[in-house]
């Protein structure tokens, strides 16, 4: 047996970062309280702000698919954006750009690890959520509902590598700069309610984060007729497929560069 | 990965690290880029040759540019100028070649993820490098054996000691069997034994392995004298001296060296002046005071004895010792090691 290299190194150093992620879900349960319960307390409070208002009842099931979608948002932003800057801070940082496999298969595990737990957890919320408030989908257009949550994933964690890069340049303001990017995405996105609800421009800006295109093709697809959609399904994604391959192709454009500056400057990928 | 036993001949004089020239001058942050202040100079020409087989030792106090340049060598940062070759690969041109067959442990290093097992740990670490599992888990089976760490593989790795988390770290290191083995101040913030334990693994990893490397940095004068087959004495970002560890004390050194125990003497800065004395530390030890003379020659220690009993001091022994490495330290750079990290 000899160690692989190539393709097969790739994977097996993917699968390989993502087995923390994976096992640390299953070794430390508190998360079925803190991903779920908490961010479920939160839709709930706007499920019953729609219902005392007599809103329609597709408006709960708006709120439980945004409610699902916060996990994704949470773990790119908490789990990728901000791991280079906890990797420094634990020193494994400098040990993963010794690595030969480099630095990219090591951050797809990362995102294929947080990727399992959290589509776990927006399967727990959406599954809670409906049974509690009673909430009825009608989903055609099965593989196109799949293939937009598709892309829309590979476009978040590819906007999630963007971040993770861009962290590491802004240092200890990590902290601060992901506070920064929850509600207000949450607003923008239109997670509690239709994005189009701010107006077609600022749905059309909001649109730089893939969850707001991807949420709102598939309310169109799960609450049909009825949804008040931003663009067409299937014209959203086509822009999110742009917005996969425009993050995608600079998330690799910034990982050399954030690997280029660290050696330069010393100080971003080493703790001294 | 590589054939064992094997000298592998990938640079032109068969080097298994090559520096010429290095600088690394750093920028310090908050001041003008033009001004003088603003510039921290880590590495200031520093040119080495470790052949391959070679257990190098880099010697020096805090700030002397030990760590910096390891993190050259092993690609995790840019020189400023100059050229430096991991088996005869370029670590700025040839950095993802040279990453293939080397491999860094540094002290008080706490990587990898607490709510892993060892075992697990190493596995992923194994798998960056893209070993198959089964000959992973074998070679890490193996390794924790023989750093006597295999009845702790399947303990969480945010519950090992530190001395236990070290030997993890090393058997980490040589998961991926490299031609070139970077340690970087090992041992530093260990228990003796455990220090002790991981010289040991070291030493035998390099006698098992006769074409592999080691480039080691230490503050420890004892660590660099046991282990390594030379030595480079490293001071503000310059190699002082370089040799074998007697070669060094026989030629650098200078004078000769006596070992004398006395009844308590709170102060013994007036030996220096007995004609002849070229440096005196004293320290406390049980009620008594050891002094370590430097004298310019053999015949100098009678009147450091008449000087004694001038005083009424009694004299419990006296030893002529061997120079020692901190004696060529001391000798070099004007000060013991302890007083330069001290000063900064």
């Amino acid at each position: 047996m000899r160690p692989g290299r190539g393709i097969v190194r790739f994977l097996r150093a993917m699968v390989g970062r993502s087995y923390p992620r994976i096992i640390g879900s299953n070794r430390d349960k508190s998360w079925l309280f803190y991903d779920t319960v908490l961010p479920l307390l939160g839709t709930i409070a706007f499920v019953y702000v729609y219902k005392t208002l007599g809103a329609p009842e597709r408006f709960v099931g708006y709120v439980i698919m945004g409610g699902a979608t916060t996990a994704f948002w949470m773990n790119v932003m908490w789990s990728m954006a901000a791991q280079f800057y906890w990797e420094k801070q634990g020193g494994n940082l400098e040990l993963y750009l010794m690595m030969p496999c480099g630095l990219t298969p090591i951050l797809l595990g990362m995102s294929l690890g947080g990727l399992v737990a959290t589509l776990l957890r927006a399967i727990l919320i959406v599954s809670l959520g409906s049974l509690l408030f009673h909430v009825s989908y009608t989903l055609r257009q099965i593989p196109l509902f799949l293939l937009i949550f598709a892309v829309t994933v590979v476009a978040l964690y590819g906007l999630g590598v963007v971040f993770a890069s861009l962290f590491l340049f802004w240092g200890r303001e990590a902290w601060h700069t992901v506070n920064l990017f929850m509600e207000p995405v949450f607003l923008a996105s239109g997670f509690y309610f239709p994005v189009r609800a701010l107006g077609f421009w600022v749905g059309v800006g909001a649109s730089i984060i893939p969850l707001t295109l991807g949420l709102d093709a598939m309310r169109q697809l799960l609450f049909a007729g009825s949804h008040p959609a931003l663009l067409p399904a299937r014209v959203e994604l086509a822009f999110l497929v742009v917005l996969a391959l425009f993050f995608l192709l600079l998330a690799r454009r910034l990982l050399q560069q954030m690997e280029y500056l660290a050696r330069r400057e010393g100080r971003l990928s080493l703790r001294f | 990965m590589r054939g064992e036993g094997t000298n592998p001949s990938y640079g032109m004089k068969d080097l298994a690290v090559e520096t010429k020239d290095l600088v690394r001058v750093y920028r310090r942050r908050g001041s003008s880029k033009n001004s003088q202040d603003s510039r921290i100079v880590a590495l200031d020409g520093v040119t080495l040759e470790i052949p391959y087989g070679e257990l190098f030792g880099l010697l020096g106090p805090n700030g002397a540019g030990k760590t910096t340049l390891i993190k050259i060598l092993v690609t995790l940062l840019l020189p400023t100028s100059g050229t430096a070759r991991v088996a005869g690969l370029d670590v700025v041109e040839q950095a993802h070649q040279v990453r293939e067959l080397i491999s860094m442990v540094s002290g008080g290093e706490h990587s990898g993820y607490g709510l892993l097992t060892v075992r697990e740990q190493l596995w992923m670490f194994s798998q960056f490098y893209g070993l198959p599992t089964r000959l992973a888990l074998a070679r890490i089976d193996e390794l924790l054996r023989i750093v006597g760490l295999y009845d702790e593989r399947n303990r969480r790795v945010s519950d090992l000691s530190t001395g236990m988390r070290q030997k993890m770290n090393l058997v980490r290191g040589l998961l991926s069997d490299p031609l070139v083995f970077f340690l970087d101040e090992p041992t530093v913030g260990l228990d003796v034994s455990a220090a002790r334990d991981i010289r040991a693994y070291i030493r035998e990893w390099i006698r098992e392995k006769p074409g592999r490397t080691i480039l080691l940095t230490t503050h420890y004068m004892h660590e660099a004298e046991e282990l390594c087959d030379r030595v480079a004495i490293i001071h503000k970002g310059r190699i002082i001296a370089s040799d074998t560890p007697s070669a060094l004390r026989r030629n650098a050194a200078g004078g000769s060296y006596f070992l004398l125990t006395t009844e308590h003497l709170p102060d013994g800065g007036w030996l220096k002046e007995v004609p002849g004395v070229r440096r005196v530390d004293t320290r406390a030890l049980d009620g008594r005071t050891e002094i370590r003379l430097q004298l310019a020659e053999d015949g100098v220690i009678a009147g450091v004895v008449k000087a004694l009993a001038d005083r009424d001091r009694k004299i419990y022994s006296l030893t002529k010792v061997e120079p020692s490495l901190e004696d060529v330290f001391i000798q070099i750079v004007g000060r013991r090691l302890e007083e330069v990290d001290e000063a900064g």
